[in-house]
């Protein structure tokens, strides 16, 4: 057999590759942020393990994490959870097959169910927008 | 919007083609060529005239150049299309990028191998399954479907396998072992057909670790497909069924019968009867 030239996307092809529409930069996102809140679980975990060598291992770790380039990635890790949160709940509802519509005739323009769930993604962004202002307030303002 | 370069008279468009050979091997490239551009000119045209006029040796797939074959997929201006559906003003570019389907290997320029999409469409057993395998290789009669049955599986039948939800599909990009839109499209159109009774041997596939599940909806696949099969639907409608299903909400039912025997028909009587011939036949 002749040589083949291997054209798999790979990771580009998951985070972008073309000019497709919200949904699938949604999607990107949706496990981008996945991966963030699970590497901030595993240093949580970490984190929190220092506690059994004793207070002072525990404090010293908490001294450590007061730097303000922690807090800013605290607030990245929040903002992680609020869009996989909100983003998570339009996939639950859309995988219950509830805002996809329904199958009919193929009669040309198509509609297609992507472009029907779209205001939902849409609700679903400004959620997260509003969530976010707000919470961007309380990192600023409200807590030390 | 200008979408071409004035030349002279003649209107030209600049044409980006990524030319593989096999042969020599190594990296695959992009080659320029001008093509004079006229009214209502496709994307394949375009490669024709390139074919006819400029280089003998640039190779594509295309066969019916109306949308009907699933040939001549192609990924052009960022986007995986049929070429001959598309025409270069619709674009709205001055520079038309041509390169093979993304996620299948390159047979060579324009050319992907398509084994992959076929071994993954087998492997969802896309055929009418009855218990009764006599009465379906020597059929009697047809089985009863009503028309409000057919709407639930007809949009998903119209897939011409081009090819190209599974390159604009970010999960088929990483994963090769997922069964890919097409294929549990397919999977699902068996599954909604009232007609079916192999809903294990579907079902197999479509909910195995590679099946509906691997799909989250990046919708890409429903917003390239050319004939409005609309695969991202039919996935969650498979995981809706799935869902439903395990929670008791819904049981399988039996296939669709044999209509009844040609005897108990009984014609309508409002129809109306054909107008006379207004032809004599010939005695």
């Amino acid at each position: 057999m002749q040589h083949r030239y291997k054209n798999n996307l790979g990771l580009w092809g998951w985070l972008g590759g073309g000019r497709y529409g919200a949904d699938r930069y949604a999607y990107a996102l949706h496990r981008l942020s996945g991966l963030g809140i699970l590497a901030y679980f595993l240093m949580h975990i970490f984190v929190t393990g220092t506690r059994v060598d004793g207070p002072e291992a525990w404090e010293s770790a908490m001294h450590f994490f007061e730097n303000p380039l922690f807090r800013l990635g605290e607030f990245l890790v929040f903002l992680a959870f609020l869009y996989h949160a909100v983003n998570g709940i339009r996939l639950v509802l859309v995988e219950l097959g509830l805002l996809v519509g329904k199958p009919g005739l193929p009669s040309y323009p198509y509609s297609h169910s992507v472009i029907r769930q779209r205001p939902v993604l849409v609700v679903a962004m400004v959620i997260t927008a509003v969530l976010v202002l707000f919470a961007g307030a309380d990192f600023l303002f409200l807590t030390k | 919007m200008s979408t071409s370069k004035e030349s002279g008279k003649m209107k030209t468009i600049v044409f980006e083609v990524l030319r593989y050979d096999p042969e020599k091997g190594g990296t695959p490239h992009l080659q320029e060529f001008t093509v004079p551009l006229h009214k209502g000119m496709t994307v394949l045209d375009g490669l024709h005239w390139i074919k006819e006029h400029e280089d003998p040796t640039l190779t594509w797939r295309s066969s019916c150049r109306m949308g009907i074959c699933g040939s001549c997929g192609m990924f052009i201006n960022g986007l995986p299309r049929l070429a001959c559906t598309n025409q270069i003003t619709h674009l709205h570019s001055d520079r038309v990028v041509i390169k093979p389907l993304p996620n299948f290997d390159i047979i060579r320029d324009l050319v992907p191998d398509l084994e992959s999409l076929f071994d993954r469409h087998r492997s969802v057993k896309p055929y009418l399954i009855r218990r009764d395998r006599i009465e379906q290789n020597s059929p009697t009669r047809e089985y009863f479907q009503s028309s409000e049955e057919l709407v639930n599986y007809i949009q998903f039948a119209y897939c011409i396998k081009c090819g190209l939800c599974l390159s604009a599909c970010p999960t088929v990009a990483t994963s090769e072992d997922y069964t890919g839109p097409q294929a549990l499209t397919q999977g699902w159109r068996y599954l909604a057909d009232t007609r079916d009774e192999g809903t294990e041997e579907h079902s197999e596939e479509l909910y195995s670790k590679h099946g509906v599940y691997r799909c989250h909806f990046a919708g890409a696949c429903s917003q390239v497909c050319p004939k409005g099969v609309d695969p991202a639907m039919a996935i969650q409608l498979a995981k809706q069924a799935a869902f439903l299903k395990s929670m008791g909400l819904c049981k399988d039912k039996p296939g669709a019968p044999v209509t009844p025997p040609i005897d108990n028909w009984v014609s309508e009587k409002e129809i109306p009867k054909p107008p006379e011939p207004t032809v004599a036949r010939e005695s």
